[in-house]
């Protein structure tokens, strides 16, 4: 594979969580979304998160692009606060955010005409980077006309137009099909190497964080903290055969064992509230991996 | 235990073909979308693609002359032994008069100048009301201060129907012309600007926070994307608010007029020219669909990415 870029990483993208909080609604009923938080993303880095459902991954990443602000702690980028959106700060949603009124083409020329970039710059930068994503062909489709693939990778490549310094990514394969995800992954991995910027990236899918991080946070069930920091140091280029191998699998294990038992946790809570406590679940670590 | 989905999915051809870009990034055939395929269809059978249009549309149109067809009989029927049955046919004029009459009126400059008034006052009363009603329904729908000010005022004002506006409309314009205008821009005004707010309500948020990332100024958010997004709904505003302008401006011009479509239809009351009447009717029903046709073409052409999603409704 092509990446010349291998050794020279980036000197920008440098996320930095300090004791973070995030609390919503109002001081006597708030809910806390996000508890005492602090991580990293290196320039250059692929760093996921992942975590039971409704732990505020979301909340988090809304801090770092700029949508939500902290109750407590810091959040920056090379030094300047998070403090609202920014086009250096490329976002891909889970829910299909294309403008529908906008060919394809038009889409991803969206963020350089907010730059000022004139009509026939961003078409050749428009161009160029559907080609890099194979979309070329559609450039003058509507969204409508794009299967979900399709979609996700034209929303990949509209926050990538304005050489934003990291790409926040929510979680966006979640509504593709497992085939779909494995091809986006690939792509995304070729557009990351590329372009040698920093991604946050939030899944739900264990192998999704092992096959494209460099780390991996896992994070508790709500209220959010970071429960650990898991490395992976298996080697790039990543080939989909590596998932039979031992630090794989191992990594897997290590991974599935923490966020089980963070799932329960999370449904415990639910399943209190919602009357069921009384039944005794007993479930040993062994039984819980059956379970996923 | 049941192995992860992706540990499956690594043995599978789609994986394999992600190894080399080309392949990977090429669209899957079953992925292609419709369209892509419909213009070389289209191309390919045309002859065969008329006879299917003719042969699906002939039954339709048999029916569509066979009802007006009804129509037209009961109506000579009913005029040429003047029925009287509770309704009366006495003074209706039959189908053969209204078109004698209609033959001479298509020579008077005067019919033909009773149209373009009131063509001139739809045109310019629902213009008016396009421009304020799109504007002020952006504001009020996207700021909270314009909302606050604004939405109560006209909240309390739309329950009161255009027509109820005439007698104040005559004191307060200069002259009948510019109360008829009024009359008819308040009418389309309402229909307008509620749709527009209804539009801008309910534009996706992840499209507002794709476009703030992508570094769009707060203006550029209400042009760009708020717009836009809405379009699909103010069209919905502009084709009833058309509907509204003409039922207004019709009665505007019977109780206040001099010209228009109207006031010829209610003056060929007053001089017995029954025949001129139904003409009257005619026209304006005519014109009324031209101008909704005249909008749901401009909006095919303003929302080009509807096209699909159009056909569908028509049915
Ligand atoms: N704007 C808000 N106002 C109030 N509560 C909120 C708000 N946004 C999120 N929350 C709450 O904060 C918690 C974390 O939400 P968040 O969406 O960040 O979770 P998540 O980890 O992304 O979940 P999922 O995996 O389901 O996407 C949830 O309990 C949610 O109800
Ligand atoms: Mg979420």
């Amino acid at each position: 594979m092509m990446s010349p870029t291998d050794d020279t990483p980036s000197a920008t993208g440098h996320i930095l969580i300090d004791h973070l909080r995030v609390r919503f609604g109002s001081k006597a009923a708030a809910v806390e979304a996000v508890s005492d938080v602090s991580m990293e993303v290196k320039p250059g880095e692929f760093v996921s998160i992942i975590g039971p459902s409704g732990c505020g991954k979301s909340t988090l990443l809304n801090v770092v692009a700029g949508f939500v602000q902290p109750s407590e702690g810091t959040v920056s980028m090379d030094g300047k606060p998070t403090d609202k959106p920014s086009a250096d700060r490329g976002m891909v949603f889970q829910q299909y955010s294309l403008f529908p009124w906008l060919t394809v083409r038009k889409n991803v020329e969206f963020g350089l005409k907010q730059k000022g970039l004139d009509a026939n710059h961003r078409e050749e930068a428009a161009r160029t980077l559907l080609g890099l994503a194979g979309l070329l062909a559609f450039e003058n489709h509507y969204p409508d006309q794009l299967s979900g693939g399709m979609k996700q990778r034209v929303g990949i490549v509209r926050a990538l137009a304005t050489s934003p310094q990291v790409l926040l990514m929510d979680e966006p394969f979640g509504a593709l099909d497992a085939q779909t995800r494995v091809v986006m992954q690939q792509i995304l991995t070729n557009m990351w190497q590329r372009f040698r910027i920093s991604v946050l990236f939030i899944t739900h899918d264990i192998d999704e964080s092992i096959f494209l991080s460099d780390r991996v946070y896992v994070m508790t069930a709500r209220p959010g903290m970071i429960k650990a920091e898991i490395p992976i140091p298996l080697p790039r280029p990543r080939t989909p055969d590596m998932a039979l191998s031992p630090e794989y699998l191992q990594i897997k294990q290590q991974l599935r064992e923490l966020i089980t038992e963070e799932s329960l946790k999370a449904m415990g809570g639910e399943l209190k509230d919602s009357g069921l406590a009384g039944f005794d679940i007993e479930v040993g670590p062994k039984g819980v991996a059956e379970l996923v | 235990m049941r192995p992860a989905t992706s540990l499956n999915i690594v043995t599978d051809p789609a994986a394999d073909a992600a190894e080399g870009p080309n392949l990977a990034l090429a669209p899957k055939p079953g992925v292609l979308p419709k369209a892509i395929l419909a213009p070389a269809q289209a191309a390919e059978v045309p002859a065969r693609r008329v006879a299917a249009w003719l042969r699906s549309a002939l039954p339709k149109l048999l029916m569509t002359t066979l009802s007006l067809g009804m129509f037209i009989a009961f109506w000579y029927f009913a005029t040429k032994y003047k029925l009287d049955f509770y309704i009366r046919f006495n003074n209706i004029p039959s189908p053969g008069e209204v078109w004698e009459n209609a033959a001479y009126l298509a020579q008077s400059d005067k019919f033909y100048n009773n149209m373009y008034v009131s063509l001139r006052r739809i045109l310019i009363g629902f213009g008016i009301a396009t421009v304020l009603g799109v504007a002020l329904g952006l504001l009020i729908g996207q700021y909270r201060l314009a909302r606050g000010l604004l939405f109560p005022l006209f909240e309390t004002l739309r329950p009161i129907p255009a027509i109820a506006w005439v007698p104040m409309a005559i004191m307060l314009w200069p002259t009948n012309e510019t109360s008829i205008v009024f009359i008819t821009f308040l009418g389309s005004f309402f229909p307008i600007l509620l749709n527009t707010i209804h539009g801008v309500n309910s534009v996706d948020p992840v499209l507002l926070r794709a476009a703030r990332c992508l570094g769009t100024s707060e203006f550029g958010l209400l042009r760009q994307v708020v717009l836009p997004a809405s379009l699909p709904h103010i069209f919905t505003g502009l084709a009833i608010g058309m509907g509204v302008a003409w039922v207004s401006l019709i009665a505007a011009e019977m109780i206040s007029g001099q010209f228009g479509i109207g006031y010829f239809t209610w003056e060929a009351y007053s001089l017995i020219e029954y025949a001129d009447i139904a003409i009257g009717m005619i026209v304006i029903g005519v014109l009324g669909l031209l101008c909704s046709g005249a909008i749901r073409i401009l909006g095919n052409m303003l929302m080009p990415w509807m096209a699909g999603s159009q056909h569908g409704g028509q049915k």
